[in-house]
């Protein structure tokens, strides 16, 4: 049989699925053994023991100095700053990005303005931001948001294009204006593209934050992280890097399952 | 009385003609079917009565009125795909006749009821009742082309235009969307006109069918002339065409008046 043409049982398809976690999970191990057989004080690889210890303390632990657990705090400000900034590039780029996609008058004017914004390098601008908004939650909230922005809207605009001229001239001669038709017409069928989109920016929206936080801030997931590479902490940056894998996995599968939920007619489109 | 006038109509895509010298009148009522090769500006004359784009020269009149630059709600369209609007459910593409007039597109309240309640019937009338709650994705075409006639004809046009509607259905489906066209057509008493490749069709449902072809031809370069309508049947009659029929009528006007010219008429 050709192996285009095979296709993984139920028990195989598991096994194949967890296969690369396991063999990472393995190379780490006996690398993290190997380096502590030879010096027990070794801090760059801890073992797994280790991790998983601290861990524990760091999620339950309270930070002798404010009484606070720091873990849930940066993760509470990490996601406040990641939720703001994503919430206010989906909201520009679906009503720019619909109104490019749908409008020519407004497509002719800022689709070139578009293109040009979207290839300014939203680190570079970083260090304006800090000057013109300071160094607190507003410029790391402008960071996300400039920085996903122009993709959204280039996006939301293509898919807005590929509406169907059929379906736009069929509103029209139901008496739709321009106004009826983005909004019942364009704005429910690009939903599920605006949530697909998202799913594609939060790579990016993570990048952002934690490079913002690392740069200038007093808590946060990325701040930690780079605060304690001073002490070579390694099992908890570790903790805090799979932590943040975690949180942005659950969010694309919650982005995916809502499209799932919220546009059923959106899957069964061939 | 003339409804739809079409005068010495041009259409031309940049240096590429389509239509050449088109000219056509249509009464309240009847059912035109238009046929004619690939590509010889069927879709395009069909757009331009439909007011999605205006002809590089010439005019079309509805009632006296020149069009006025875009679709509206006196003109109703069904194509042969992508008609209904695969986010709304059935029952939600009817009332969507209703609701897209209005300032924010949709219904609200007691009128949002009265409409649901309208549809219903109408989803009734067109056996599609059952289906009311699904999205049309999940509809066989004959059913999503029902839905997008019904929806057309929800909103009332006094003109449809039918954009090779039954293009893509099996030859069972296609003769029960005749008959079911036939029946809402015998009710509303509008204009048709229908895009077909289908001459059986054409002359089925047709009260008239025109053709439309190129008259000159270049071998070297196919795309010099536009196309025009050629040929103009009466199908009414067993599809006897207009021409045959005024030879009929001036060879008993002969027999009455032996004296008479036995010429034919110039544009035979």
């Amino acid at each position: 049989m050709r192996l285009i043409n095979r296709r993984a049982g139920p028990v195989s398809r598991v096994t194949l699925a967890a296969l690369p976690f396991v063999l990472v999970g393995l190379a780490y191990a006996s690398a993290s053994a190997a380096r502590l057989a030879e010096n027990p004080q070794d801090r760059v690889l801890p073992s797994p023991a280790t991790l998983l210890e601290t861990a524990i303390r760091l999620m339950t632990e309270e930070d002798r100095r404010s009484g606070e657990i720091l873990f849930w705090g940066d993760t509470l400000s990490s996601l406040t700053l990641l939720f703001s900034g994503v919430g206010i590039a989906a909201v520009i780029g679906l009503c720019v990005g619909l109104a490019i996609g749908l409008v020519p008058l407004v497509r002719t004017s800022l689709q070139g303005f578009v293109a040009v914004l979207s290839m300014i390098p939203p680190l570079a601008v970083l260090p304006i931001l800090f000057i013109s908004l300071g160094v607190g939650d507003a410029s790391k909230i402008a960071l996300i948001a400039i920085g996903i922005t122009p993709f959204l809207i280039r996006d939301l605009a293509a898919r807005t294009m590929e509406l169907p001229q059929e379906q736009l001239v069929k509103a029209q001669t139901l008496g739709a204006s321009t106004l009826s038709i983005a909004l019942s017409v364009a704005l429910p069928q690009i939903m599920p593209r605006l949530l697909s989109a998202l799913r594609l920016s939060l790579g990016p929206a993570w990048l952002f934050l934690i490079a913002a936080e690392a740069v200038a801030s007093d808590s946060g997931l990325g701040y930690r992280i780079f605060l304690v590479r001073r002490f070579l902490a390694m099992d908890v940056i570790l903790t805090y890097v799979a932590w943040i894998t975690f949180l942005a996995f659950a969010i694309d599968w919650l982005l995916a399952q809502a499209s799932r939920r919220l546009y059923p007619w959106a899957e069964v489109r061939t | 009385m003339s409804f739809v006038t079409v005068e010495n109509l041009f259409q031309s895509y940049g240096r590429r003609p389509i239509l050449e010298r088109v000219n056509l009148t249509a009464h309240e009522g009847e059912f035109v079917s238009i046929v004619g090769a690939s590509g010889c500006g069927k879709s395009t004359f069909l757009r331009l009565l439909l007011d999605q784009e205006r002809p590089t020269r010439g005019e079309i009149t509805v009632d006296g009125q020149p069009l006025r630059g875009e679709p509206d709600r006196s003109r109703g369209i069904v194509f042969q795909r992508y008609s209904v609007f695969p986010h709304l459910t059935v029952r939600d593409n009817i009332v969507a006749a209703e609701g897209l007039s209005r300032p924010l597109g949709r219904l609200f309240g007691s009128v949002k009821r009265a409409a649901r309640a309208r549809a219903e019937a109408a989803l009734e009338r067109i056996g599609l009742a059952h289906v009311a709650e699904q999205y049309p994705a999940a509809l066989s075409g004959g059913m999503q082309q029902r839905l997008a006639i019904a929806q057309a004809l929800a909103a009332k046009p006094r003109i449809l235009l039918l954009d090779e509607p039954f293009g893509a259905l099996d030859p069972g489906t296609r003769e029960q969307m005749h008959g079911f066209l036939q029946d809402l057509r015998a009710e509303t008493r509008m204009t048709v006109f229908m895009v077909t490749h289908d001459l059986p069709e054409a002359f089925k449902l047709g009260d008239r069918v025109i053709v439309f072809d190129k008259t000159r031809w270049d071998p070297h370069d196919p795309a010099a002339y536009g196309a025009t309508i050629t040929y103009d049947f009466d199908a009414r009659n067993g599809g006897i065409p207009y021409q045959l029929q005024e030879d009929q009528d001036d060879l008993e006007r002969d027999e009455d008046h032996p004296v008479a010219s036995p010429g034919r008429p110039a544009d035979a």
